[in-house]
């Protein structure tokens, strides 16, 4: 009860006038932030940190979760209108958002990952709340054996979705992955794959640039092709009615929703996981579980629910190992890391119960946050569908440019955006002959996690294999990409069989 | 298309082969001492996977009598991608000598009036409009210096400003 | 209107903190004139650049610059980047770079084509410390049991640390070849990893920054065994020294910083002064109290002469270690 406490306090002060403008105001930068291909909190977090030694502490924290949430929900508006994913976050969105903005729903599934990332944030700040100091330990158990079966999961649930043709799809997945060992590998310390000796290599390909390449310039040449350069754009509208039917779809989808928030508040918590991964899986489970799952991809409105319920909880999920172990799950919380070590307080297993009124502050702020982020983003949907009515040849003008200067600003180098001029052109050329851009892109994301912690373990247990499958954890982890890798090829053999039989009965 | 597929899966054996060259610098093998693979194995064995995955569609391509499903390319259309790709090779080779502010209106004159023949209006708001968006979005607010070239000392008078 | 005046307001207030805190450059003879860019040799999130974000919110806090310092992260290669980088901005005044012990040890383990000696050194801030950690749960609580479980594993002790070839697998080679004991090196990603790891058991022991491992050693679950120092740190009174115990170890992590080959000699004093004024505040001595950090200030020539010094030693411990040129 003493923790209800905490929380009252938090919101208290999280509610006072001046607090709610800076709320509102940190909410509105960061969906803009977020909305720029090529930005994401981690830039607003940057600019923001230093301010932050100004002010007092208690507006500093709210100011940075208003930011956060902000960039988060700003992630999900351009990898719907644009089809770019602004984060590695936001790719699963990308599948069916993109889809029914083409087909004139952008409204609809604006409201659906609005809604969707609310009810996805709400319902992890109350398992943070409910289980924060014994979940600490499960992130505890996780060594490199444990992280290595997690990203074979994730990655499982991905390969046994695709429609794709097969061969085409382990290409890509193998060439992201390959390209994900460029620069320096960490076990040797050896510099690798450093094409024509430029000294850009050298820390390897950023998932930015792949994903401005692929999904922003890539996209673009295959929309000027297939438009014919006619300045015709799919007619988008947003009106009162349409928000109420927004509402009522996303009622039905309650289960959904909660199934990809557990999910991704637990898949995020865990130490170097993060929220990629968990929208993965959530978009995943979706597609195996709902009844029309063969819609998605094609514009299913739980698909865009589904990952950005598990993508928002998981960045609260992801808040607790950095502040009861100390490690930051992504470059934003790296920064927050950083923070809260100049406001004087030490992250580990003592945070919670020697500064409860930083962490449920925290807490308490990152609600208001969301709550605040909802409501400002349903209000700013008219805008960002109003921009979507742009005649094609300038809207495909400014887009482009974002993309350049976008792709310089995260390492500042034109290597930078030489690259993704080169993946623009290469991801075209591919796209047309049916390769999946996808996995190619969410390969590059967990692929360094994956080759490191299969190599760390290997080097802690003497190169013994056995050492994934007789640990609990990665064994159960193991067993379950087994059941993911088998299942869509089990329900096709079946769909076959009775194909087979459907297709003889009438012969005989 | 065919023929299209062929040449793109062909590109992607040589792209495979020129990563195995160069992972190879590095041991690809298992490493008895330190436990595990060396540090060049997974992209060495990850290009190879991609070379046999690519001959597999090669060889597929031969082997099935599929009808020739249109062209790869439309032809109406190909000069519009080509020019817009030409035009961004040469505006970010402009960056580096003229800085970001004068390739990027560049590159936006061009789009809008001549590939996309709009009016002088839209035009020109859009040019001058957009490197001032930029420069108080990126720079002002965001504190991200994008590259100026030679127009580094017309900056001088606008950071005393604002910083 | 107001603009100007709020301007001058700033200037003259600026001039006054200049003569209360009477810094030792005369005059501002040169001052920025854009944002100076301070590149960060390591990615985001290690202990490196939070140091560096902590200096830049403490230079913007205390205005010890008029224009803004921007950290860039170009940790690629373990900072090769950031070191060709430096290299290519010759005589460039508005460029600093924050560096740790990879400022050596890179350059030596790949010829990358840059060589030190050429950059210019504005100032060393801190030197960072390194303690020898076991998990709590673990019977050993000396050095000599230490040694003693080493030795009983045969070799398949777990020792975990940041990337091999950097500071944390350096430590670990001294620690071998002083006790002639053999370990299994697992490299991680960051120095906080690390200390999960060890609390979580995947690993037996680290050398981990006593900042690195506070948090848990605060709650009881990490146990300093001895520190590689020459005397007793702070923060952890009862950890005895390597050189008590009759090794001598000792091995720092420098936190300085430099700037491009040929910069102006008036905007070196400007960052020279800058950082002076920077060790003097506040923040910055309760910050090096509180994280058992060296705060050991050195400019100029004899900066140069540290890094050619530590140069030569990272020479020797890496041909020790069976690498390098």
């Amino acid at each position: 009860m003493e923790l209800l406490g905490h929380l009252a306090d938090g919101f208290a002060t999280s509610l006072s006038p001046i607090n709610l403008f800076i709320v509102l105001l940190g909410v509105t930068a960061g969906l803009f932030i977020g909305a720029m291909p090529g930005l994401g909190s981690v830039n607003g977090v940057a600019i923001v940190l230093p301010l932050t030694f100004i002010v007092p502490p208690s507006s500093a924290i709210i100011l940075l979760a208003a930011i956060y949430y902000g960039a988060m929900y700003g992630g999900a508006i351009s990898s719907i209108l644009l089809g770019i994913p602004g984060a590695s976050t936001a790719v699963a969105t990308t599948f069916d958002g993109r889809p029914m903005a083409q087909q004139g729903k952008a409204g609809l599934a604006l409201i659906a990952a609005a809604t969707a990332s609310f009810v996805g944030g709400t319902i992890s700040v109350i398992l943070f709340t409910l289980f924060a100091s014994p979940l600490a330990d499960v992130a505890l158990a996780f060594g490199p054996p444990e992280e290595f079966a997690l990203v074979l999961l994730a990655f499982t649930t991905f390969v046994g979705l695709g429609g794709d043709d097969v061969l085409k799809t382990i290409i890509m997945i193998c060439l992201g992955l390959a390209l994900s060992t460029v620069g320096l590998d960490l076990i040797s310390g050896q510099p690798r794959l450093i094409f024509f000796d430029q000294p850009g290599f050298y820390s390897g390909i950023s998932f930015l640039v792949l994903a401005i390449g692929t999904y922003g310039v890539g996209e673009i040449l295959y929309t000027i092709e297939t438009s014919k350069s006619s300045p015709t754009v799919t007619p988008a509208k947003i009106t009162f009615k349409e928000l109420k039917y927004g509402f009522k779809e996303m009622n039905k989808l309650w289960k959904t929703m909660s199934f990809g928030s557990i999910m991704g508040f637990f898949v995020g918590m865990l130490p170097a996981a993060g929220a990629t991964p968990a929208a993965l899986m959530a978009y995943g489970l979706a597609k195996l579980t709902s009844k029309n799952g063969d819609n998605f991809g094609k514009g299913a409105i739980e698909g865009v629910a589904a990952p950005e319920t598990a993508n928002n909880a998981a960045s609260t999920g992801s808040l607790l190992p950095m502040l009861t172990l100390g490690i930051p799950g992504s470059p934003t919380t790296a920064l927050l890391l950083g923070g809260m070590v100049m406001w004087g307080l030490v992250p580990g297993p003592l945070l919670f119960i020697e500064q409860p009124d930083f962490v449920w502050g925290l807490i308490s702020s990152l609600y208001t946050a969301n709550l605040a982020a909802v409501l400002v983003n349903l209000a700013l949907i008219p805008v960002f569908v109003w921009a979507l009515r742009m005649p094609f040849t300038v809207l495909c003008a400014i887009v482009l440019i974002l993309c350049l200067v976008g792709g310089y600003a995260p390492s500042q180098k034109l290597h930078d955006v030489w690259l993704i001029i080169g993946f623009g052109v290469g991801g075209y050329l591919l796209r047309k002959a049916d390769y999946p851009m996808a996995p190619l892109v969410l390969a590059l994301v967990l692929g360094p996690l994956m080759e490191k912690s299969f190599r760390q373990t290997l080097i802690s247990e003497q190169g013994n294999v056995m050492a994934f499958i007789e640990r609990p954890l990665s064994g159960t982890f193991i067993a379950l990409s087994v059941i993911f890798f088998l299942l869509p090829l089990l329900n096709s053999l079946r769909r076959l069989a009775r194909s087979k039989t459907t297709a003889d009965n009438p012969a005989e | 298309m065919v023929l299209a597929d062929r040449l793109i899966a062909a590109a992607l054996m040589a792209l495979s082969v020129y990563f195995m060259w160069h992972a190879s610098a590095l041991p690809i093998g298992w490493e008895g001492t330190s436990g595990g693979p060396g540090g060049g194995a997974f992209p060495f064995w990850l290009s190879a996977i991609i070379f046999l995955c690519a001959g597999g569609v090669l060889v597929r391509s031969f082997a099935s009598n599929i009808q020739d499903a249109g062209s790869y390319f439309d032809p109406e259309t190909l000069g519009s991608v080509s020019m817009v790709v030409i035009a961004l090779v040469i505006t970010v080779a402009i960056i580096p000598w003229g800085g970001a502010y004068i390739a990027l209106p560049l590159f936006l004159l061009w789009y809008l009036k001549i590939f996309g023949k709009h009016g002088w209006f839209l035009t020109l708001c859009l040019t001058i409009g957009t490197p001032i968006f930029l420069f108080m979005f990126f720079e002002v607010t965001l504190k991200i210096l994008l590259p100026k070239g030679l127009t580094q000392p017309l900056f001088v008078p606008l950071y005393a400003y604002f910083f | 209107m107001t603009y100007k005046i709020t301007r001058r307001i700033a200037i003259a207030a600026a001039a006054t903190v200049g003569l209360l805190t009477a810094a030792p450059v005369t005059a501002q003879d040169w001052t920025p004139e854009r944002p100076v860019e301070m590149v960060i040799m390591a990615g985001t999130g290690g202990g490196a650049d939070r140091l560096a974000r902590l200096f830049q919110s403490i230079i913007q806090k205390e205005n010890l610059s008029t224009m803004p310092i921007l950290p860039v992260n170009k940790g690629g290669g373990s900072g090769a980047e950031a070191l060709r980088y430096l290299a290519d901005n010759e005589g460039e005044n508005h460029l600093i770079m924050a560096t740790l012990n990879s400022y050596y040890t890179t350059p030596l383990r790949t010829d990358i084509g840059v060589n030190i000696e050429e950059f210019t050194p504005i100032a060393r801030m801190a030197l960072d410390t390194f303690v020898l950690w076991v998990n709590a749960d673990s019977d050993i609580e000396t050095l000599d049991d230490y040694v003693a479980a080493v030795q009983a594993s045969g070799g398949s002790w777990k020792m975990g640390g940041t990337g091999t070839g950097q500071e944390d697998s350096l430590v670990t080679a001294m620690l071998e070849n002083e006790f002639g004991i053999s370990v299994t090196y697992v490299p991680f990603s960051g120095g906080g990893d690390v200390a999960r790891n060890l609390v979580g058991g995947h690993i037996d022991s680290s050398v981990n920054n006593p900042s690195e491992a506070l948090g848990f050693y605060q709650a009881g679950e990490l146990r300093p065994i001895a520190a590689f120092t020459p005397e007793r740190i702070s923060a952890f009174p009862d950890t005895p020294t390597m050189g008590e115990l009759g090794h001598d170890l000792v091995y720092w992590m420098q936190r300085s910083f430099v700037a491009p080959k040929d910069m102006a000699p008036e905007a070196v004093a400007y960052y020279t002064a800058m950082f002076e004024n920077l060790s003097q505040s506040e923040e910055w001595q309760t910050y090096t109290a509180e994280k058992a950090l060296m705060a050991d200030f050195l400019t100029g020539e004899e900066l140069q002469a540290y890094f050619l010094e530590e140069r030569a030693k990272h020479a020797d411990l890496l041909e020790s270690m069976g690498e390098g040129s």
